[in-house]
């Protein structure tokens, strides 16, 4: 029989004190009982002495010093599993959201998982087609990757999200797959357009959803995505499914984390972040990728709001010195029009250089990007001059440049929501923008393939509307 | 061992134990009857501070600890190359074999192989007297290292018996008669990491040590035995730099630590490294490589010791005469490692939250460089360590104190700028703002092996880049058009110069290496174009036909011809020539017709 403890002597913020305790345990799964019999979960933060410093997922409200029980249950917090978790739904802390979404289960696991052994993983370099130009052509997806989306407040994301988790596919195979959706503090809203987009296409049924709503405990949010990530894990090492984890929004897990570390009275980091914040969301987005001899992988899509649309921003920083590129979009194409919105330049997919190429995509996908990106890097510029000087000013061929960068974002960046290309259509496209240069401008792209491939294009300059 | 200490709090990475008296600092402890490894970093009575190197979720107060009396030490001896540690230099495939995908707690694994055996070759016989650090013989450890075994620090005599054969790395070599007894040398050596290796005496670095990478050797070189720091934004190429370097430095062995980066990052160097050959031999890189992976998502503390894991183990080849590369991606992780547990000590921070003592640690760090003259009083052997550091500044900001206390050792500065990588121009190596302070310690040597006149290239082509972003301004002020046709001549071949020589494709077969010959030629070549554009638009050929000359593209393609085609770039001053003789007439013809 587990002790019950009547002691708690301090409660601040989401933190309280017990003492008097014996046998607890770092990182303890926690039960607390109020006066009024109500239910709460917490987690042994630190212990000295007969104290234990514990945080509860759900707040501390109606906790008191005289009522309320604590029982320390002697293990972590487990995640109860089986191959039924898909189409079912489970709250911020895996437990079952309603009576239809319980399951038998077959196993347990801790949620905070351990790391993958790098010597066994395997380098992800399965290209995944997302039917979106700008992902495809410049900043290409791989099976295995974690690539999140940053984006600002009112930012079309949630589209984003879920158009690659609608269009993903990898070029002829059909393999199991699931998709494991992961709302952290987002609206009801939000969380609605994901589901109804998963029951349209009938990914409902393969989906597990983990659902910490804006009105659910803020605290739990430590907890949601482990949750989520442990059953991936699950799904893609144990049953060798393709599982794409979207976790959002990872902002709203910072500011939980960073709530707690204040009421430890800790010495922060930047702009008020725990110091060990890179250490702690690396133990989340690490849990991606692909093992030697094993069939499933685990792909990650974070999507998280950077405050202020600033890049520097402690939260989008630490996440992209740990993910595997970036998918960045900006509030000036939106007001563009141009949908969705990514702004190319400083998005990145660090993976793309083994997922592409002959026999993956095209032999000529490394060239073309290369030439697209730098290219586009040259009409922004050529852009900026020409607000100062007047379009006038500018030589021959920087009016191309000037062009090619509108024309470029007009079709190869904006294409609509459900209109789904194909990689060879991406490519070709992109060699149609090319063709206004004259060839010594293509520097990055070597001689075999301009002969192969840029005579189909010139003089087709016209551009057909994408799509 | 036996001794037990008891725990009286757990926070995170870091225990504090009761009834530790007689714990030394820096001593090495087990926590808990799982036994997970732990360093002593704070006693106060009989208290000790653990930062214990694996989770310690499970761990509570009362729970026991276990004395060793020892630091933490590595392993040394054949075996070393081609493996990949974690930060306490535990085997990966070891504790793979041992725990399956994911790395579990309390795994204690041989750092080195204990049943393999190993050719010894004597090169000492019976009645020599020796000295530490002579060389007692090698083992063919692989196709490009000879790990020679050298007589341990503190020992000397007269060989009594030296073996010629077959041997595990903890049988008998050798017998040393010593002032003190006759003492039994194995291959296998033991070594605390936090204590640097002694050596004879330091000299200077003069030698260049030659990357591969072109804006390094022409621009910003390293010398052999020098530091560098990479700072660089996420997605600036810090971590493809060190791979790069790690590939094709000349080095005979590198040492690679990946500290709180990408587990995929390692798996790539692990899945690559066997496949790429070296330059030089055309044996595979893996070959003569030590991998040190404390991946993001492994425990902190480990981080902190992986740095001084692998420069030990740096140390240790360098004392056998070699020339060492130890990359460290990113030292960023390894301070903020030090942050969290000084946070947990509840030190008094210093700046942004870091230890006081951050730039005292990274110095010292920094001088485990070097070229040193071996301990070896016999043998006159020479070894460098070489050490370049990458340093993930937030938001790039190079104000970082860490970035900051680093720039106070090292002595080369390759910054990285967002901007660069935004247009994909890599290595995004900011030619205006980075820094080399071994241009004169390298030059006697460069000029009598690369060519004499490699530093007045060099000169003139970073005075035009400068020159370039000058009038780059004026553009942006006035327009193109208000420009001289001289300025114009620059504006172009400062383009030729970034375009053409420093960005260099890691990923494109032949463009990933460029030899210093190969180097020396574009350059030479880009600046020959410029002094003829000079002269024939002096002459009076309008810049606009110099601009628009067709030599432009077989310069653009000087990088992508191999090493074995140098002579074709050097025709391309011919094809200059010409080029530039049918532009005169042309010219004189058009002018006559007006
Ligand atoms: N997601 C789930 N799906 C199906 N069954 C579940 C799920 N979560 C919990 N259960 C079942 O409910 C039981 C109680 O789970 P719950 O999480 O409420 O208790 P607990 O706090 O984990 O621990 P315990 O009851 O062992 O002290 C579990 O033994 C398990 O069989
Ligand atoms: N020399 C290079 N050639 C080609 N691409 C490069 C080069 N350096 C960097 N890159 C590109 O930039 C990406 C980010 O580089 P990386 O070294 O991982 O950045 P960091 O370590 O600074 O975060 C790489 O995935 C690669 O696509
Ligand atoms: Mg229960
Ligand atoms: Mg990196």
């Amino acid at each position: 029989m587990l002790k019950e403890y009547r002691s708690i002597t301090n409660i601040a913020g989401p933190l309280l004190v017990v003492e008097g305790v014996e046998n607890v345990k770092y990182e303890e799964l926690v039960e607390i009982r109020l006066g009024d019999s109500d239910l709460r979960n917490g987690r042994v933060l630190e212990v000295e002495g007969d104290k234990a410093l514990v945080q509860v997922f759900e707040g501390t409200r109606g906790i008191d010093t005289e009522k309320t029980t604590v029982r320390f249950l002697g293990r972590g917090i487990h995640m109860y599993l089986s191959q039924d978790i898909l189409g079912k739904v489970f709250t911020g802390l895996g437990k079952p959201r309603t009576s239809s979404d319980e399951i038998l289960p077959e196993k347990s696991l801790d949620i905070n998982g351990a790391p993958i052994n790098p010597f066994s993983r395997d380098y992800p370099d399965e290209f995944i087609q997302t039917g979106i130009s700008a992902i495809d052509g410049l900043n290409t997806l791989v099976r295995g990757q974690k690539l999140p989306v940053f984006t600002g407040a009112g930012l079309p994301h949630n589209k984003i999200a879920a158009q690659i988790a609608r269009q993903s596919a990898v070029l002829g195979k059909k393999e199991e797959f699931a998709v494991v959706f992961v709302a952290i503090g987002i609206t009801f809203e939000e969380s609605e357009y994901f589901i109804n987009d998963f029951r349209q296409t009938g990914a409902l049924e393969r989906a597990v959803l983990i659902l910490n709503l804006a009105d659910d405990p803020a605290i739990e949010r430590i907890a949601t995505p482990r949750v989520g990530l442990t059953c991936a894990e699950y799904l893609a090492f144990e049953k060798d499914m393709h599982v794409l984890v979207i976790l959002t929004d990872m902002t709203n897990y910072c500011e939980a984390l960073k709530e707690i570390s204040a009421a430890r009275k800790e010495v922060p980091g930047r702009r008020g972040y725990p110091g060990y914040m890179y250490t702690d969301l690396a133990t989340i987005y690490e849990r991606a990728g692909r093992i030697k001899g094993k069939k499933g992988s685990i792909t990650q899509i974070p999507i998280l709001t950077m405050p202020e649309d600033d890049k520097t921003h402690p939260i989008p920083d630490l996440t992209g010195y740990i993910t595997e590129g970036q998918i960045i979009l900006s509030r000036s194409l939106h007001k563009k029009k141009i949908s969705p919105p990514i702004d190319v330049l400083p998005s990145l997919s660090r993976l793309k250089d083994k997922g592409i190429g002959k026999d993956k995509t095209r032999e000529d996908h490394a060239d073309l990007f290369n030439q697209l990106y730098a290219a586009y890097a040259r009409g922004k510029e050529v852009q900026e001059l020409a607000v100062i000087l007047g379009e006038a000013a500018l030589t021959d061929i920087d009016k191309l440049y000037y062009k090619f960068a509108e024309k470029f974002e007009m079709h190869y960046v904006s294409q609509g929501d459900y209109e789904n290309r194909s990689i060879d259509f991406t490519l070709d496209l992109g060699w149609k923008l090319l063709s206004v240069f004259p060839r010594e401008e293509l520097k990055r792209i070597r001689d075999s393939f301009l002969d192969k491939y840029l005579p189909k294009f010139v003089n087709k300059e016209e551009l057909q509307d994408a799509g | 061992m036996g001794d037990l200490g008891r725990i009286v709090k757990v926070a995170g990475p870091l225990v504090i134990a009761e009834n530790m008296t007689g714990a030394k600092m820096y001593d090495v402890v087990y926590v808990s009857e799982i036994r997970l490894m732990g360093e002593i970093i704070e006693i106060s009575g009989d208290m000790a501070s653990i930062q214990v190197y694996e989770e310690t979720g499970g761990i509570g107060v009362g729970e026991p600890v276990f004395l060793t009396n020892e630091p933490l030490t590595v392993e040394l001896g054949p075996g070393l190359i081609q493996s990949i540690y974690d930060g306490i230099q535990r085997p990966l495939n070891l504790i793979y074999e041992k725990a399956g995908d994911f790395i579990t707690r309390g795994i204690q694994v041989p750092a080195l192989p204990r049943d393999k055996k190993w050719k010894f070759i004597p090169l000492t016989a019976a009645g020599d007297t020796v000295d530490s650090g002579d060389c007692l013989g090698y083992v063919d450890e692989t196709t490009l290292v000879k790990h020679y075994i050298l007589v341990p620090e503190g020992i000397s005599g007269e060989i009594i018996s030296i073996q010629d054969g077959e041997f595990t790395i903890e049988e008998t070599v050798a017998k040393i008669k010593t002032a003190s007894g006759v003492t039994d040398i194995s291959m296998l050596q033991k070594w605390p990491v936090r204590k640097q290796r002694p050596y004879c005496q330091k000299v200077n670095p003069e030698i260049p040590l030659f990357t591969g990478q072109r804006v390094i050797d022409m621009f910003f070189p390293i010398a052999k035995g020098g530091t560098a720091c990479v700072p660089g934004p996420f997605g600036s190429g810090k971590t493809v730099i060190q791979h790069q370097l790690a590939k094709w430095i000349d080095a005979n062995v590198i040492v690679y630590i990946g500290c709180g980066e990408r587990g995929n990052e390692m798996t790539d160097v692990l899945l690559e490294f066997p496949e790429l050959k070296d330059p030089k031999s055309g044996e595979p890189l893996m070959k003569r490589t030590v991998l040190i992976a404390n991946t993001s998502n492994m425990p902190v503390a480990a981080r902190e010791a992986s740095v001084y894991t692998g420069i030990t183990i740096a140390e240790y080849f360098r004392d056998m005469g070699y020339s060492v590369a130890l990359m460290a991606d990113s030292t960023s992780r390894w301070a903020e490692a030090m942050r969290e547990i000084s946070g947990r000590l509840e030190e008094m921070p210093g700046d942004e939250g870091y230890p006081a003592y951050l730039g005292a640690r990274l110095a010292s760090f920094y001088e485990r460089a070097g070229i040193v003259k071996c301990l070896s009083r016999k043998q006159d052997i020479t070894g460098a360590l070489t050490v370049i550091g990458a340093v993930s500044p937030p938001g790039g900001d190079l104000s970082d104190p860490v970035v900051q206390a680093t720039l106070r050792v090292v002595k080369v500065f390759w910054s990285l700028e967002a901007n660069l990588a935004y247009s994909r121009h890599f290595p995004a190596i900011s030619w205006l703002n980075s820094y080399s302070l071994y241009n004169d310690n390298i030059k006697e040597y460069v000029e009598n092996n690369v060519h004499e006149d490699f530093f007045t290239l060099q000169a003139e082509a970073m005075s035009l880049l400068e020159k370039e972003s000058e009038l780059e301004e004026i553009v942006r002020l006035v327009g193109i058009d208000s420009l001289s046709g001289e300025d114009r001549v620059v504006l172009m071949v400062a383009k030729m110069i970034r375009e053409d020589f420093l960005h260099q494709n890691a990923f494109h077969d032949v463009d990933t290496y460029t030899s210093i010959e190969k180097q020396y030629i574009m350059i030479k070549t880009i600046l020959y174009f410029y002094r003829q554009a000079n002269d024939f638009l002096n002459s009076g050929v309008d810049i606009k036909r110099i601009e628009r000359m067709k030599i432009r593209e077989m310069i653009a393609r000087m990088k992508y011809i191999e090493d074995s085609d140098i002579g074709k770039i050097s025709s391309i001053t011919h094809d200059i020539d010409s080029e530039l003789g049918l532009l005169k007439k042309e010219d004189e013809a058009e002018n006559q017709g007006i």
